[in-house]
């Protein structure tokens, strides 16, 4: 029977030869991931479970990133769950303040999520890890008490619609900028239920930081997964980071498929994605020909907050400043990111630029804290969603796009293109 | 729960989990404080103006974004009986049956209701009724797995069933 990357994962996990699209199955989890907003009710659904211990305190996954370092009261309780569950199931993956960083942007890095794996998160962002050739899908908090209790899940397969994105990017346009674009093909539910493989030459020599941004935002067009094949560059990824065994696997050449869509990349412009749906990409040459005037650019999170992300940025901040009343915010996805920044020496190009660099925090995506929005106000931010309300106050707006989209933007206080600055 | 009767509150097309409850919120996980602050970026009056028993009525894609457990968890705390809408987004769908939210996805249902409608839904039997039209609707039935899940009441006692079950085997 030939099948999918998505379906094989899933059989290999259910114990089965195969599986089709429609079937309920139980799977077997590798790993079980929750933050500081989904993990209270997980951990209060876990204690009425009755259950002593999580199936694995290796592969249950605590990390409180969303308001940490804790903007309040309230969230400095919720983040005390975590660490009071924690110490006490023993869990050899927590992440404290100074080891934390933006989930999906850690656990990749870390090597704690690696090709193969079955992959529940407590976050719909949880999908990143299909860059990594893996199945990964966001669930909500009673689902992963139920998964952090029993090392299992149900699912249904989903049916699998495939991408195939022919053609050599042009300079600037980024991974971010082929996922905006699908999405705006697809619209915010065109892959409901669905799993999104993304294949074909242009995502074979796309780098892992490009196809982590891609898997990050499948769940904007609605899809259950994102996914690639795993190749070299995915080994040359996950190898050094890799501390167990895992398994490759890739689609049949005959595997079925709902839907395919072809898309030549070569005359793709970077996007932005007018608010307030991510669906509401265009090219950056229409939103700059707007003159739309911005307040504060965000450059960070599970999307866009890799250190490729940050030399990107950083190529067009060099020697110029964000425009005068423009909050720009950096925000490296993690302590190593950060690190290396400062090796790189980005942070002093960033400083000069007298942007704000922040400790890793999901922090203004959701409009958490970090830069948060007034009425009227609009951003220009990397992240992946600019819903009404995303960013701070209900009559803000959020236009999605990629780290040199948003870099220029923050040259000229409002949307432009990367050639406008450079 | 078997008959549900209510006022409809209309929404339109992909209401997302960020207008059900603000991110701003979500530093806590009580429901009735998160039900004051329950579809305030899509009508910021609702939580004041919503009774016991009432049924949201939405577009398709009701629940996008995020996987909040807040959004259904507000929603039930709210007193919202029942949300109808063409299709949810996937985790919101889970994430509802998982809380003991009852969710209804009915296209003709959705598009014929008026807001303001009394609304009353026959759970056994599938049936939506606009009271004020006179029409009936039939909702797509909810699969046989779920079922167990309602009748089990959420997913935690589905799994303590089974694994008192296992336990008492061993």
């Amino acid at each position: 029977m030939a099948q999918t990357i998505t379906e094989k994962i899933l059989a290999f996990h259910a114990g089965l030869d195969g599986v089709t699209p429609g079937q309920l199955i139980e799977a077997g989890v590798d790993i079980a991931l929750a933050n500081d907003v989904t993990a209270p009710i997980a951990i209060a659904e876990f204690e009425k479970l009755g259950v002593k211990k999580v199936f694995d305190n290796e592969r249950v996954l605590l990390i409180p990133d969303h308001f940490t370092p804790n903007k309040d009261i309230k969230s400095a309780e919720q983040a005390k769950i975590l660490r009071d569950f924690a110490r006490k199931q023993g869990l050899k993956n927590y992440f404290e303040i100074g080891r934390v960083g933006i989930e999906h942007v850690l656990l990749p890095e870390q090597g704690l999520v690696l090709p193969g794996d079955l992959i529940v998160g407590a976050d719909s962002h949880t999908c990143t890890y299909g860059a990594l050739g893996a199945f990964a899908t966001g669930v909500g908090s009673t689902d992963l008490a139920a998964a952090m209790a029993t090392g299992k899940v149900w699912f249904k397969v989903p049916e699998s619609i495939k991408i195939v994105y022919h053609g050599k990017l042009a300079p600037w346009v980024e991974g971010k900028d082929l996922i905006l674009h699908t999405i705006a093909l697809l619209t915010v539910d065109g892959a409901l239920y669905q799993a999104l493989e993304m294949t074909g030459e242009t995502i074979a020599s796309l780098p892992m930081y490009g196809r982590m941004s891609m898997a990050n935002m499948a769940i904007e067009a609605g899809a259950k997964n994102g996914i690639m094949a795993p190749d070299e560059i995915t080994l040359d990824y996950a190898r050094p980071r890799a501390r167990r065994d895992y398994t490759l696997f890739h689609s049949d050449p005959d595997a079925h498929y709902c839907r395919t869509i072809e898309i030549d990349v070569t005359a793709l412009r970077p996007q932005v994605a007018y608010p307030p749906l991510p669906d509401k990409g265009r090219s950056v040459d229409l939103a700059a020909a707007d003159k739309i005037a911005i307040d504060q650019v965000v450059i960070g999170s599970c999307t866009n907050g890799r250190i490729e992300d940050f030399r990107l940025a950083a190529s067009l901040l060099k020697g110029r400043k964000a425009a005068p009343y423009l909050r720009l915010l950096i925000i490296p996805g993690t302590q190593e990111v950060y690190r290396q920044m400062i090796k790189e020496g980005l942070t002093d190009i960033f400083l000069d630029a007298e942007a704000l660099i922040s400790p890793p925090t999901c922090g203004p995506c959701l409009g958490g804290h970090m830069g948060i929005l007034a009425a009227g106000e609009r951003a220009v931010a990397t992240t992946n969603r600019n819903f009404v309300g995303r960013m701070g106050h209900p009559d803000s707006e959020v236009y999605l796009s990629n780290p040199a989209v948003a870099a220029a933007s923050a040259v000229l206080g409002r949307i432009a293109t990367p050639e406008e600055v450079i | 729960m078997n008959i549900i009767q209510g006022k409809a509150w209309k929404f339109g097309d992909d209401i997302d989990t960020d207008a059900i409850i603000p991110a701003r919120y979500l530093n806590t996980s009580d429901p009735a404080e998160l039900a004051k602050h329950c579809m305030e970026d899509a009508d910021s009056g609702f939580a004041a103006k919503v009774r016991v028993g009432d049924i949201i009525v939405a577009g398709k894609n009701f629940g996008c974004g995020s996987s909040r457990e807040h959004a259904p968890i507000a929603i039930k705390a709210a007193g919202v009986a029942c949300v109808i809408a063409p299709t949810f987004a996937r985790i919101f769908y889970r994430n509802a049956f998982n809380t003991g939210l009852l969710i209804l996805e009915s296209a003709e249902a959705a598009a014929a209701i008026e807001d303001g409608h009394e609304v009353a839904i026959n759970c056994a039997a599938g049936t939506i009724d606009d009271l004020t039209s006179g029409q009936q609707y039939k909702a797509q039935a909810i699969p046989e797995f779920m079922q167990k899940l309602l009748n089990d009441g959420g997913l935690m006692e589905y799994w303590r069933k089974r694994l008192e079950k296992a336990s008492e085997t061993i």
